[in-house]
């Protein structure tokens, strides 16, 4: 591999493993403001229980995304220099002010944590709320640069130097609004689907007593109507980030859907493999005219081919998979979610078996759509780093020392998805939910995440 | 106040606000590590519940400085991002070993012990290895070779200056949070934890002093330019080490109460101490980030950029003040929480 190739893959490693973390750090707090108000509303001990486990599993997650995160901004400097000059000049703003956000929220959760008997209802709410808000408002800010890297704005490039600054412009570019929409309701999905997982997982284990089945009902419950809603509306939206593709990116939408020559009532070709030689997709279905409507509402929208663009401008055409498998998890998400709504409280009837095990499954591949969908994003502007303004191979450092650093940090991360896993597992396992569905809250010496003292 | 100085301050505040935090939260760490499962003592639990709500927060603080550096000097972060790359990976790795094990260790009892040790070493190295900035950016370490700038890695290592650096920078943050925790344990009326801090403070101090002088004897041949210009801002320095008399003697000070030592006074006035030297240091260190690359002015980025982030730095400040006031309330005051059994 050369310089350019390792920088990408040590930064898209590092990525992969902080978006998992982000990702459930943007979600999760999410489902905690539900669980907190809903026991507000029905007063159920429940929801408050439910609230605080969530929290547990969250604080542990945050000891992992604040590091990684630290690392992929500070890397971005290091691997990415010719890149992080431009983005100093013209985009700064949403990186500081992502930092505002942050520190809101890693004050409030300490608040939210460690304070949280000494606080009232109201002052509960509010610092579960505004973990929420910083953590969601940090998604959106750090898409906001992502979004400008898509469709640049607010700067020109004369023989390499930065003028005509307007940061103004820069922030809100053309796909800011359909990107954060994407990141967030995903994320937030990611969270649902998460807690739908463990839910339908403990559900599956037999010997509970009633009330636990009860509790982790609501769980279910909770997790499938706020899963199900934002998986159709991510699918929506998904819609408006197509159209915004053609649009702005078309290259990447061609790539994306293996198209090669420029055509109105284009069909869209789901899965097989998109070859450069014969400029058609093998082995894949096609939907005659539905990638025009996709693009444009209507069958007679030309729909640009890669073949309009020099061949070395193009993004890699696997991307065209990465964004099948994004898309058909999606789907199935909403198609999961709303039958078992369905099948347990129109039908009444009782979950089988194998459709537990499905929902188990569903938090997983809901984190496997969200991994691919930014792998495809990102990858999909290449060989730009800004679109049509800088190369990747202009941004990229020129250090050597790069294998080995990769190798470095890959294994750590290796290692610390491992022992997060079992630190999370360990922490459950001995704190059961049984003993705080206890009748008498009893407090055991080592009960918080926070505090070993 | 030309622009590029009033960014040139900011980043320079933002950098010692952090290195004061970052010394007290490493050096907790540490401590925490030492004391932590000690029968005799609750030192170690004290510095674990300073620790718990803090952490996150001192940690945002390092990629504020790294952010406000790409924000108001792009070109200096560009040039540094090449140069430092091997450096900076390696904190970045310690860094995540050391959150994450210090989560760990608090989510699982059984394991504690060996979870503690990994996080309290990691977080002991991470400052001094920070501290290693300070020679790099004096020159002498760093070559241009085709444009792109080189750090000479061997050539680092092999030289004084930076193992005194890293005396500095070790000793500072365990003198600084000793001292912090002698004060935080004070305010929790734990008597035997307050005297131990105290003494591992009074051990502490005269070795941070000693490795603050030694440190300009030790630069490389081209990196006097900054030993002239020290000399030129003493003043700065005579006041930093008067501070330092009287913030040292401050844990001398026998009050009527019993208890020797006021520790408020004592860290008070050593963090008055830092920040004349900062100031005199940061003086001399002008008019370069990067000596001789790179001068603040040539790295400043655009004005109108600039202007909007200190927008956003007003607006930041609007909406975090009542936020930081909240939980300095909660965890620093609050008696509720600072003497919990």
């Amino acid at each position: 591999m050369d310089n350019v190739e390792l920088a990408r893959s040590l930064f898209g490693t590092s990525m992969a493993f902080h978006i998992i973390f982000a990702t459930l750090g943007v979600g999760i707090p999410f489902m905690v403001v539900f669980a907190e108000l809903m026991f507000q509303i029905r007063k159920n001990k429940h929801y408050a229980i439910l609230a605080k486990r969530w929290t547990k599993g969250f604080a542990i997650i945050l000891g992992v995304a604040i590091p990684s995160g630290t690392i992929v901004g500070v890397m971005l400097s290091l691997l990415f220099p010719g890149f992080m000059a431009i983005v100093g000049q013209v985009i700064a703003v949403p990186f500081q002010v992502e930092i505002w956000a942050f520190l809101l929220e890693a004050v409030f959760m300490s608040i939210y944590v460690y304070a949280a008997d000494r606080l009232s209802p109201l002052l509960r709410i509010v610092s579960v709320f505004f973990v929420a808000l910083g953590a969601s408002a940090s998604a959106v800010l750090i898409t906001d640069a992502h979004a400008w890297m898509n469709t640049p704005r607010g700067f020109d490039l004369v023989n390499g130097e930065v003028v005509n600054v307007d940061p103004i412009a820069a922030i809100f570019s053309p796909s800011l609004y359909t990107t954060a929409l994407h990141v967030l309701s995903s994320a937030y999905m990611t969270g649902a689907f998460v807690i739908v997982s463990l839910a339908a997982y403990k559900l599956l284990k037999q010997g509970k007593s009633k009330e636990e089945y009860d509790y982790h009902n609501r769980a279910l419950l909770l997790g499938l109507i706020v899963g199900g809603a934002l998986s159709l509306f991510t699918a929506l939206n998904g819609h408006a980030t197509a159209q915004m593709l053609h649009h702005y990116q078309p290259e990447k939408l061609a790539a994306a859907e293996g198209l090669f020559e420029t055509t109105d009532y284009a069909p869209l070709a789901i899965f097989g493999v998109a070859d450069p030689e014969t400029g058609e997709v093998k082995g894949g279905i096609e939907i005659p005219w539905a990638l025009s409507f996709l693009a444009g509402n209507s069958f007679d929208t030309v729909v640009k081919g890669l073949n309009e663009y020099p061949r070395e401008l193009w993004p890699p055409l696997y991307i065209h998979t990465l964004f099948n498998i994004m898309v058909v998890i999606g789907i199935l998400l909403i198609g999961l979610s709303f039958g078992v709504l369905i099948w347990r409280y129109v039908l009444k009837r009782t979950l089988p078996r194998w459709l537990l095990r499905l929902l188990v499954s569903s938090g997983a591949l809901s984190l496997i759509g969200i991994e691919t969908g930014w792998i495809f994003s990102c990858t999909g502007r290449q060989p730009w780093t800004i679109y049509h303004m800088q190369l990747t191979k202009d941004a990229a450092t020129q250090t050597g020392n790069l294998g080995l650093l990769f190798t470095l940090f890959v294994s750590i991360y290796a290692v610390l998805l491992f022992l997060t896993a079992f630190v999370l597992r360990y922490y459950f396992k001995r704190h059961p939910v049984s003993k705080d569905l206890m009748p008498q809250p009893h407090i055991t010496e080592d009960e918080g995440v926070g505090t070993n003292g | 106040m030309a622009e590029s100085s009033i960014a040139i301050l900011l980043v320079w505040t933002l950098l010692f606000v952090y290195s004061i935090l970052g010394s007290v939260d490493f050096g907790a760490g540490f401590w925490g590590m030492v004391y932590g499962r000690s029968e005799v003592t609750n030192a170690g639990a004290l510095a674990n519940r300073y620790l718990s709500p803090t952490w996150e927060v001192t940690n945002t603080f390092l990629v504020l400085v790294v952010v406000a550096l790409v924000g108001f000097f792009p070109k200096a972060i560009s040039m540094l991002g090449t140069a430092l790359l091997l450096p900076v990976s390696l904190v970045l790795i310690l860094l995540l070993i050391r959150s994450s094990f210090m989560v760990y260790a608090y989510s699982s009892k059984k394991y504690g012990k060996e979870l503690t040790i990994v996080s309290g070493v990691t977080g002991l190295l991470i400052p001094g290895l920070l501290v290693a900035v300070l020679p790099i950016s004096l020159g002498g370490f760093i070559d241009i070779v085709d444009g792109v700038p080189i750090l000479h890695f061997g050539r680092l290592l092999a030289s004084p200056t930076l193992w005194v650096h890293l005396g500095f920078g070790l000793s500072t943050e365990l003198f600084l949070s000793a001292l912090f925790l002698a004060d935080y344990s004070k305010e929790s009326g734990d008597r035997g934890a307050y005297l131990l801090y105290r003494k591992a403070a009074l051990w502490l101090g005269p070795f941070t002093l000693f490795f603050a002088v030694i440190t300009t004897y030790t630069m490389v041949s081209e990196a006097y330019w900054i030993v002239e210009a020290i000399e030129n801002n003493v003043l700065w320095f005579i006041f930093s080490t008067l501070a330092f008399v009287i913030g040292y003697t401050a844990l001398l000070w026998k009050p009527a109460n019993g208890m020797p030592g006021v520790p408020r006074a004592a860290f008070t006035a050593i963090i008055v101490q830092y920040a004349f030297a900062s100031i005199g240091y940061g003086l001399s260190h002008l008019p370069y980030i990067i000596y001789p690359y790179l001068t603040v002015e040539q790295g400043f980025t655009n004005p109108n950029t600039f202007r909007a982030l200190l927008v956003s730095y007003v607006i930041g400040l609007l909406i975090l003040g009542p936020a930081f006031y909240l939980f300095w309330k909660l965890f620093l005051k609050d008696k509720r929480y600072l003497r919990q059994e």
